[in-house]
């Protein structure tokens, strides 16, 4: 098909600002007579506050005030507190923020301030609490439990924290690669008949495996600044959403939505950590009422590692067993999983990677979330299926030559392909282009050639090729899209979707453009600020932005060409069928020269008022988008429609990551020397956006498979690795000199442009492909865990006794 | 009771060395009174897994104080090191060369150059993405070198030029080579990191107008990049060099 922007590159409307210096970001609003506040958190990992003595940093002159648990509404856990006090579970924890004239005389108060803590039993390895008789994280359990409806991942209200334990010798069991006999997992689920499957199966590999969680890091920090004004707060804030996260927001601060104007044009990263609004928000925003001063809380970097989320861990054992021919038969997974202080693991989002990368005939999942006294986690860049992708893909490599069988061809036997089932339901998909990507990505990489080259390159350096695949479902629908046409002919794009940095907030508004046959110089992109009137907009998380808000666009675009044709044919008479667009003009198809221009054609809408210029609006749309067409009434056409689109089944991103190593078995480092990656994301909006996502989807697949994780100290609690450097995000010294990516550009038949989401698979891909690489290079061995870091590589060769089979999580 | 009661032998030890390490640092925020319940004891007594072997005292050690002690992180946004902060320091009137122009500012003693920009002279360009030199999100030039602008005192460079990435426009408004290759490049990704790449992208080709691929990332290495948008810049320095077309 031909389009006039889709697949075209454009510029997207703030980029100049990112590059003069321009675009703002929340810290950088101050307002006449800003207050600064900081924030006191915990120094222990587990216990509670007995009391606070802020007397003497009360007294400093040009200190304003102290903001306590006692300020906000209970909350129980594990809900993540905004601030803690009966529940302290992990240190860095937010205890009091205080407020002062200057930031420096908030720090001073600080220190002035008395806290006394009780401490109690902590525990940061999830099966040193599983272990009867080991320490519970929270003191009523370690569990998460589900008490009502929530959504996974969330610590919403309907979880609770409940207790698991085993014995000591079914720990023991899975600690060691066996699968913890009478062991109980709250979660599973199991589809075809798993052990008949394994009967049939002729080469069968069992094994343990550990991936350790680690922070988001997004290199803007959470700070946030807040005022009141007549009864609005007006809050500059961080999130990767927009308008889905108002109504949350406001709750928080307990008003009507109505009354909250939420200003966020530009977001420093995300990466799932603030899909949305998170609980220091409130004690910005509430603080801020409370002095009835403008107020910035500021969140320093130390600080963004302890609450600005991160990656849950898994310690598990998996069976798998493939046929004579290569495909997988069975497959039968147990996985505990890291939830920190609070949230959610991602075992079952992992189990579902497995489940539809390699199509198990049978398969079954047994999981469990257990808490720790370590950083909260949350959604992370492909949670569950990224940190799958990776552990599994050198396990997949051993099964596949044991079997005898190339690597690729392995994949290809296993495709998920248009008649793909995934997950315990085993749904089907919207569609699927991935075999294809397999042959794009093997040619781009030259995978034949390539698999020839022999392993050793001198004395001490090997290569290493490998291949690994990523998934995540990539798209949602049901949201609202709106769009105005002034009477100067300009045609405003409203979206509700945040600006993470993708462009994607942009790229998504080309296919109401495109439906209108409007030149995109002549649009005006609105976003980033409630006041402007946005619709209520996807949750900028899982991928799905491209895919779901494609759909909104075009829905609000539909809308506005049947109020130009109806108010064409009021004009000139005839039906609406009669009637066509193009040149930004309404006309009568047989007769072009009765017709009006989208400007003139506004300005009647203006005089016709009810629907057209926005008087009504449809019934089902969000009362967000509600209040933005009633805001923008007799300005213009309004185009506004919730997107009912037929929808079924579940709109995939795949990609495919193939990677040429070289490894210095002195140093266990190694060059990446080529890598190639293919996304299966249906029709490609944006090269180069599709190439960022790619890109830097890979860089942090480079992080996962290699140098990022948490390690905490199994006797005090304490992280030893907060900063960026020891965290530690991959640089441009850690990466390849050049990355290839492509798409397979294929139309998925359920988006209006043929477009699905792609950010997540982007990084599982290229982890997965590492991690096979760096297998290859050392003859196949697997380390049974990410991240593989230079130490383990270097003990590996020397033949030491670094043991990664027993599901340690905090390695030094 | 403090933190060195807390517990025997090995953990008792390492408590004590942390919080002396706590009280030897004047800026550590708050004062912590930890109430020494059996229950703690009873807890560390209780962890039964034997701890990683190659886990020593040292090493551990060495890493929490690297992290910069967990409990501590409040503070330090104002002083570019650990040195104690005089209360009420006095400002001085300061005249620096910035973006060509020359400001008149009163600048306290131990004031970072990233504040004087930002919240004195209004620059926010600089962005702070850990003010703490890991970064290079607050990349400025001085006399032409790039600097981390949160590590640097803004009393150390008032005889040096400054330039931030708002400097960088021409006269008429036309970009600098670096800035219209970024955008041509989709070089940005949230765009947070992107001054700080530009600037040391501009050092880079003052001193170096046609840098190979490894030449431009080894000078920018100094810039991290969360969102992985390495591939874009280094096209971006490419291009703006004239080495792609
Ligand atoms: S803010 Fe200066 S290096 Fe990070
Ligand atoms: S573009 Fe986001 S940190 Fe570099």
């Amino acid at each position: 098909m031909t389009y006039m922007h889709i697949g075209k590159d454009f510029t997207p409307p703030d980029i100049e600002g990112k590059v003069t210096g321009a675009a703002r970001y929340a810290e950088d609003f101050r307002r006449d007579g800003l207050v600064f506040a900081r924030l006191l958190t915990s120094p222990i990992p587990a216990g509670r506050v007995v009391s606070i003595d802020a007397s003497e940093a009360l007294a400093m002159p040009g200190v304003l005030g102290i903001f306590t648990a006692d300020d906000l509404p209970e909350s129980k856990p594990p809900a993540n507190p905004a601030l803690a006090k009966e529940f302290i579970t992990y240190i860095g924890q937010p205890i009091l923020a205080v407020a002062a004239e200057s930031e420096e005389l908030a720090e001073a108060a600080i220190e002035r301030i008395v806290v006394e803590y009780e401490r109690r039993p902590f525990v940061v390895d999830p099966l040193d609490t599983l272990v009867e008789g080991g320490p519970d994280p929270y003191p009523m359990g370690n569990s998460l439990i589900r008490t009502g409806e929530a959504a996974a991942g969330t610590t919403a209200s309907g979880t609770g924290v409940g207790q698991i334990k085993w014995t000591s010798d079914q720990v023991a069991s899975f600690r060691a690669g066996r699968f913890p006999t009478g062991a109980s997992f709250p979660e599973e689920w199991m589809y075809g008949d798993v052990d008949a499957n394994f009967a049939q199966c002729s080469t069968i590999l069992e094994e343990p495996f550990v991936t350790i969680g680690y922070p988001h890091h997004s290199l803007e920090p959470r700070t946030g600044m807040a005022y009141w004004e007549n009864g609005k707060c007006y809050f500059h804030g961080s999130l990767q959403s927009h308008t889905v996260g108002h109504d949350a927001l406001s709750a928080m601060l307990e008003i009507d939505p109505a009354n909250l104007v939420f200003i966020n044009e530009n977001t420093g990263g995300g990466f799932g950590s603030k899909i949305f609004p998170y609980p220091t928000m409130a004690v910005t925003g509430r603080f801020a009422r409370k002095l009835n001063r403008p107020l910035q809380l500021r969140i320093t970097r130390p600080e963004e590692f302890y609450i600005g989320s991160a990656r849950s861990g898994m310690q598990g054992w998996i069976k798998i067993g493939l046929r004579d021919n290569g495909r997988v038969g069975a497959v039968d997974v147990a996985i505990v999983g890291d939830a920190g202080a609070g949230g959610g693991a991602s075992g079952g989002s992992a189990a579902e990677h497995i489940s539809i990368m390699y199509q198990p005939e049978a398969m079954r999942f047994r999981g469990m979330s257990l808490y720790t006294n370590t950083a909260p986690r949350g959604a992370q860049r492909g949670p569950g299926q990224n940190e799958m992708a990776a552990v599994l893909s050198p396990m997949m490599d051993k099964a596949a030559r044991q079997a005898g069988i190339d690597l690729v061809e392995f994949r290809r036997v296993n495709a998920p392909g248009m008649d793909a089932k995934v997950g315990s339901r085993q749904g089907v998909l919207s569609s699927s282009y991935y075999p294809q990507a397999i042959e794009q990505v093997a040619t781009l990489f030259g995978w034949e050639q390539k698999k020839t080259l022999p392993r050793q390159i001198s004395a001490t350096k090997v290569r290493g090729i490998g291949v690994g695949e990523g998934y995540h479902s990539a798209g949602a629908s049901g949201y609202d899209g709106l769009l105005r046409i002034a009477p100067d002919g300009k045609i405003y794009l409203h979206t509700g979707v945040g600006n993470l940095g993708t462009y994607s907030y942009a790229g998504v508004l080309r296919a109401a453009a495109e439906a209108l046959q409007c030149s995109w110089e002549n649009c005006v992109v609105v976003h980033g600020n409630s006041d402007l009137h946005l619709p209520h907009s996807t949750y900028q998380g899982g991928s799905n932005t491209i895919f779901t808000e494609t759909r909104s666009s075009h829905v609000a675009a539909l809308d506005a060409i049947r109020k130009l044709k109806t108010i064409a044919a009021a004009q000139f008479g005839g039906a609406v069928e009669d009637y066509s667009i193009g040149g930004e003009r309404v006309f009568l198809t047989s007769d072009s020269s009765k017709g009006m221009s989208y400007g003139e054609a506004a300005q009647k809408a203006i005089e016709l008022g009810g629907e057209l210029s926005g008087m009504t609006y449809p019934e089902d749309i969000h009362r967000t988008t509600q209040r933005s067409v009633q805001a923008m009434q007799g300005t213009g056409l309004i185009g506004v429609a919730k997107d009912t689109l037929p929808k079924s089944g579940t709109a995939p991103g795949f990609a495919i990551a193939m990677i040429e190593i070289e490894l210095d078995t002195e140093t266990g480092k190694f060059d990446i020397l080529d890598y190639s990656g293919v996304a299966e994301c249906g029709t490609v909006i944006h090269p180069m956006g599709l190439r960022q996502a790619m890109n830097g989807g890979g860089v942090w697949g480079f992080g996962m498979a290699a140098y990022e994780r948490h390690v905490y100290d199994p006797q005090n609690g304490l992280p030893a690795n907060v900063g960026l450097y020891q965290g530690k995000l991959p640089t441009y010294l850690d990466v390849p000199l050049h990355m290839k990516t492509a798409g397979t550009d294929m139309p998925d038949p359920q988006s209006p442009v043929g477009s699905r989401g792609i950010g997540e698979p982007a990084q599982g891909c290229a982890a997965a492909a590492l991690m096979s690489a760096i297998s290859d290079a050392l003859g196949g061995h697997l380390f049974n865990r990410t991240p593989v870091t230079p130490d383990m590589i270097v003990n590996h060769i020397a033949q030491n006794s670094f043991n990664t089979g027993d599901l340690k999580t905090n390695t030094f | 009771m403090g933190f060195s009661h807390a517990a025997s032998g090995f953990k008792g030890e390492f408590c004590g060395r942390v919080y002396s390490l706590i009280k030897g640092r004047s800026w550590i925020t708050l004062v912590v009174l930890i109430k020494c319940s059996s229950l703690y004891t009873t807890c560390l007594g209780r962890l039964s897994q034997p701890v990683n072997p190659k886990l020593t005292r040292r090493r551990f050690i060495k890493g929490v104080i690297a992290s910069g002690v967990a409990a501590a992180s409040t503070s330090l946004w104002y002083t570019a090191s650990g040195q104690s902060r005089p209360a009420g320091a006095v400002e001085r009137l300061l005249t620096i060369s910035v973006n060509g122009q020359t400001r008149r500012v009163d600048v306290a003693p131990q004031e970072t150059l990233a504040h004087t920009l930002r919240y004195k002279l209004g620059l926010t360009g600089a962005k702070l993405g850990c003010n703490r030199g890991e970064c290079g999100s607050c990349t400025v030039l001085a006399d032409d070198v790039n600097i981390y602008s949160c590590s640097t005192l803004t009393h150390e460079v008032k005889n040096k030029a400054i330039l931030t990435v708002e400097g960088l426009r021409a006269a008429d408004g036309t970009l600098h080579p670096i800035q219209a290759a970024f955008i041509q490049e989709l070089s940005p990704q949230c765009g947070f990191c992107t001054s700080g790449q530009i600037m040391s992208a501009v050092a880079l080709l003052k001193s170096n107008p046609r840098p190979t691929r490894e030449e431009a990332r080894n000078a920018l290495s100094g810039n991290l990049c969360r969102c992985g948008a390495y591939d874009h810049y280094l096209n971006g320095v490419m291009r703006a060099s004239g080495q792609l077309s």
